[in-house]
């Protein structure tokens, strides 16, 4: 069951669209409810499909297409570092070990306190502040050293 | 219009063509796989790429619009290397292992491949993986990683299925084709997705390795189930039907078949098969030859037209049965004196015989539905019912048709209804009627006295009027009644109703015919009313028991409106002739099985309900000692010397029955001399609103081993709203006892809102509900 924000964020989103298209709101939708929960499961993906007039399996496509949603759960923080190839030429892999080792886990895995998850990601549009990471989709860090992602972490960890 | 030239030949096409469409009407060839005439571009596999005069790279022909003056190259020296640099890529990942597919020899790729492909691969790297996937007894995607990504089968689901089962999930390298998390692909018509698929990922699970296509010879038929009349290409090995694929027909079929009769095949090699005479003596069943058991029922026949009158024996056939059948059984029973036949086994409303003009049908012609722009539809589980003209209704909701349904259950048409009124039988006259009376406001027109009485007692609804609204905005209108109404204990009066809106509206009106010879029975005369003499018909010869009955592939407890009644003058009847392909439960009351032979195994002719006359022969010999009913009828008439019973074939049959007769002059929907009545019946308690499931229809698709493992054959259920289950306090999920007359049924019972109160939903065809009464009437619901 879709939460009551989440309806009222997704009913904001439709007034966009014409009434017969609701299925436009797809990708908003699964947004919200990644937000709310920091992940969307198929039982999310039946109810914005019940919600949006649309098949389940159109839902699931979106849903699987787009690398930024998460389709288990990724830790209360998903860091996501970028590893095309303007970020791997200033060491974007380096930067990837480096948080692999400090968090103790592989790309695609959570901390065991669920707090932090880390992902492989394309091209965030950022380049010239290269190599960089993504906190929860939401906001980008750049110019990574160890020093500057210690201290993302120890921030993060705080919250 | 626009020119344009294709390797150098010029044709001349309307604006919006297809490169590839103008190439095929020039007999031009385009390699292609993802481009299908009736689903949407979707311009994928790039198989299609042409050089165009002027355009700087190769196009896709699918998604390349013509333009004045284009110059098309499709097999020039750009182009075949676009084709062989697009094929080369499709094969990176497709597995090349042809000899163990089951798509081998009629593979698209395969074919493709000798053209275009290279003799060996220059990609040795590892191929992609896709892991099979359960979608369901009759589609097999055991072999996913043969996928091309086409999405032929997604577009298919979605634009003529109605509904989107499967997908392609995930993107570049790792997308790939399945349905949502482990769900099953349901549709009524999903076998198409086989024949849609260019390659070995989706295969016919019924057929999978069992026989290769160049050991299959090709036979013509024509679908026995629905009345549709589907053009069926039977494939036979050794003597056996092995599959069956559709021919296309753009005016019936198009190049569909439903799933029905795709995979009722397995029925036919069913080990219920009875294939040698039987006689009961003695409480036992013995096997005998032809000639001991035709005397046995010729001299019966004698002795009990001889002791208690010709008008003792009742006749009744499956309008599943071929026109030759059904016309040689009912001049047998009228040789022998009786006009009790009758093949509308599950009509319970006789009041309209006699009183039609001619033999219902569907009023127009099947490919005209698509350019319906306003539907009534009354009466009709479309779907199930009628799977691919619920496809052609569908087609034209896109094209902006409008559908206003009336009808006892809501279940999803997969297309948009723009008025529905979800009432319980007992009031949907009243609907009509409503209906009407709003219609002839707006025409202001002046009501026939036939219906000018119920008309007065009524006032339209906020729906009633809307529907009349749509109706009379419409160019072409199509009023239909399905199965249910002719079902139905009023049908004649919903008949009429329905007449008279169609007439105000200038409507087409018309039947979905329940079987696929509905009309042919008429035509066949296997109807009591004909001639002067009128005998009895499906309901009355039950009630008042006969001493004899033959039933021509009636399974009595499954095919007629009311099994208990049925059963009941069964087990009183002194002789019971059951001429069936298969032993069934006839072991409890015949006394004489005679087998006779299915749809495949005999030569014969259906009359859709369009009224089309197709004849169609035999694909393979008839199973064991089993005979063609025609022929067993035709010896039985010897036998009994009736004359008129020397047939060489079964044309001959055909031709005394429509030689030099114009079929459509003996199609008629409108009745007279029937008055529309406002008095309704006993509405005491629970009705019951029965369907029979789509593979519970007749004696081949209930045998049909794949179909009846697919959701819709699933062990039916007694739906009814929640109100009125709180109201019996029962909880939804608990077995309940169902009560008609003295038999009853256990089932569990669901809570189903979209049903109106005051019915139960109870399906009928079914073993597990045989022991129940008629189709409509009261139903007692109590827990178990």
């Amino acid at each position: 069951m879709l939460s009551e924000q989440v309806r009222a964020k997704i009913d904001r989103e439709l007034k966009k669209y014409p009434p017969n298209w609701k299925q436009s709101a797809v990708m908003a939708a699964l947004r919200f409810v990644q937000d709310e929960k920091g992940w969307i499961d198929t039982g999310d993906m039946v109810d914005v499909a019940a919600y949006l007039d649309m098949s389940q399996m159109g839902v699931y496509e979106v849903a699987t297409f787009y690398n930024m949603y998460n389709l288990k759960p990724m830790g209360r923080h998903t860091l996501t570092v970028c590893t095309n190839l303007s970020c791997q030429l200033v060491g974007a892999m380096e930067t990837l070990d480096y948080i692999k080792n400090k968090l103790g886990i592989g790309v695609g895995e959570v901390t065991a306190d669920g707090k932090f998850g880390l992902r492989e990601g394309e091209c965030q549009n950022v380049c010239d502040e290269a190599p960089l990471l993504m906190i929860n989709n939401k906001k980008t860090c750049g110019h990574l050293t160890k020093e500057k992602i210690d201290q993302i972490l120890a921030e993060l960890d705080k919250e | 219009m626009i020119n344009i030239e294709i390797d150098g030949k010029h044709i001349n096409v309307e604006n919006g063509c297809s490169v590839i469409d103008a190439a095929d009407r020039l007999g031009i060839y385009i390699p292609h796989f993802c481009y299908h005439k009736k689903l949407s571009i979707a311009a994928n596999c790039r198989m299609c790429l042409v050089q165009i005069e002027k355009a700087p790279k190769p196009l896709p022909a699918c998604a390349t619009p013509v333009a004045e003056g284009m110059k098309v190259f499709t097999a020039s020296e750009q182009a075949v290397k676009a084709q062989k640099g697009v094929m080369e890529f499709l094969l990176i990942n497709h597995p090349l292992d042809c000899p163990i597919c089951d798509q081998g020899g009629e593979c698209e790729l395969q074919d493709l491949a000798v053209g275009y492909g290279s003799s060996a691969s220059r990609y040795h790297e590892e191929k992609r993986v896709v892991l099979h996937k359960d979608i369901g007894p009759l589609v097999a995607a055991e072999e996913m990683s043969r996928c091309i990504n086409c999405t032929r089968c997604v577009r298919f689901g979605i634009e003529i299925g109605g509904a989107m089962e499967l997908g392609q999930a995930f993107r570049g390298e790792h997308a790939e084709i399945m349905a949502f998390v482990s769900d099953t692909v349901d549709s009524e018509l999903s076998g198409n997705m086989i024949d849609l698929c260019p390659v070995g990922a989706l295969t016919s699970k019924p057929f999978r390795y069992s026989a290769r296509t160049w050991e299959l010879s090709r036979r013509k038929s024509i679908s026995p189930h629905d009345s549709l009349g589907s053009n069926l290409a039977v494939q036979v090995k050794n003597n056996r039907v092995m599959r069956v694929l559709p021919i296309e027909n753009e005016e019936i079929n198009e190049c569909w078949l439903s799933d029905k009769d795709r995979f009722s095949y397995e029925g036919l090699n069913s080990a219920e098969r009875l294939t040698k005479p039987m006689i009961k003596q003695g409480g036992k069943w013995l096997e005998v030859e032809w000639q001991v058991a035709l005397e046995y029922v010729a001299n019966g026949l004698r002795q009990i037209t001889h002791e208690s009158g010709a008008e003792n024996i009742g006749v009744l056939a499956t309008p599943h049965s071929t026109l030759e059948e059904l016309y040689l059984l009912q001049k047998l029973a009228r040789g022998l004196g009786s006009h009790n036949v009758d093949f509308r086994l599950r009509q319970s409303d006789f009041s309209a015989d006699s009183k039609q003009t001619g033999a219902p049908w569907l009023g127009m012609a099947v490919a005209d539905i698509s350019l319906v722009d306003r539907f009534l539809l009354v009466g009709s589980f479309l779907r199930k019912d009628h799977p691919l003209l619920a496809s052609r209704v569908r087609q034209a909701t896109k094209k902006g048709a409008q559908i206003n349904l009336i009808h006892a259950t809501d279940d999803d048409l997969l297309m948009p209804i723009v008025n529905k009124e979800i009432v319980p039988p007992t009031e949907m006259t009243t609907v009509l009627a409503q209906v009407l009376k709003a219609l002839s406001t707006i025409k202001q027109a002046t009501l026939d006295t036939s219906v000018q009485q119920i008309v007065q007692s009524v006032t339209p609804s906020a729906i009633a009027q809307a529907m009349a609204d749509s109706l009379a905005s419409g160019e072409r209108v199509a009023i239909l009644l399905g199965n249910f109404a002719q079902q139905h204990p009023q049908a004649s009066q919903l008949q009429l109703l329905a007449q008279h809106i169609a007439t105000l509206c200038g409507a087409k009106f018309g039947f979905f015919g329940e079987a696929a010879n509905s009309v042919g029975g008429y035509l066949a005369q296997a109807v009591p009313f004909v001639g002067a003499e009128h005998g009895m018909n499906a309901s009355t010869m039950l009630t008042a028991q006969r001493k004899a009955y033959i039933l021509l592939n009636v399974e009595v407890e499954l095919d007629m409106q009311d099994p208990q009644q049925a059963l009941a003058a069964m087990g009183a009847a002194d002789m019971v002739v059951a001429l069936s392909a298969y032993k069934h439960h006839a072991t409890e009351y015949a006394d004489v099985l005679l087998p006779i032979t299915p749809f495949t195994e005999t030569s014969g002719t259906f009359i859709s309900s369009e009224g089309r006359v197709q004849s169609f022969k035999g694909t393979v010999q008839p199973l064991g000692d089993a005979r063609p009913a025609w022929k067993v009828l035709r010896v039985l008439g010897n036998m009994l010397n009736i004359p008129g019973f020397d047939y060489n074939n079964s044309e001959a049959v055909r031709d005394e029955v429509l030689g030099g007769t114009d079929v459509s002059a003996k199609l008629g929907n409108a009745l007279h001399g029937v008055t529309a009545q406002t008095a309704t019946w006993n509405t005491t308690g629970l009705q019951r609103v029965s369907d029979v499931p789509i593979y519970a229809t007749d004696a081949i698709v209930r045998r049909a081993a794949s179909l009846q493992k697919t959701r819709d054959a699933a062990t039916p259920r007694a739906l009814i709203h929640s109100v009125e289950l709180e109201k019996l306090n029962l909880q939804s999920g608990e077995m309940v006892k169902l009560t008609q007359g003295h038999g009853s049924a256990r089932l569990s019972i669901i809570a189903d809102d979209s049903l109106p109160r005051g019915v139960v939903r109870v399906a009928a065809g079914h073993t597990i509900t045989a022991e129940l009464g008629a189709m409509f009437g009261t139903i007692r619901v109590e827990r178990a």
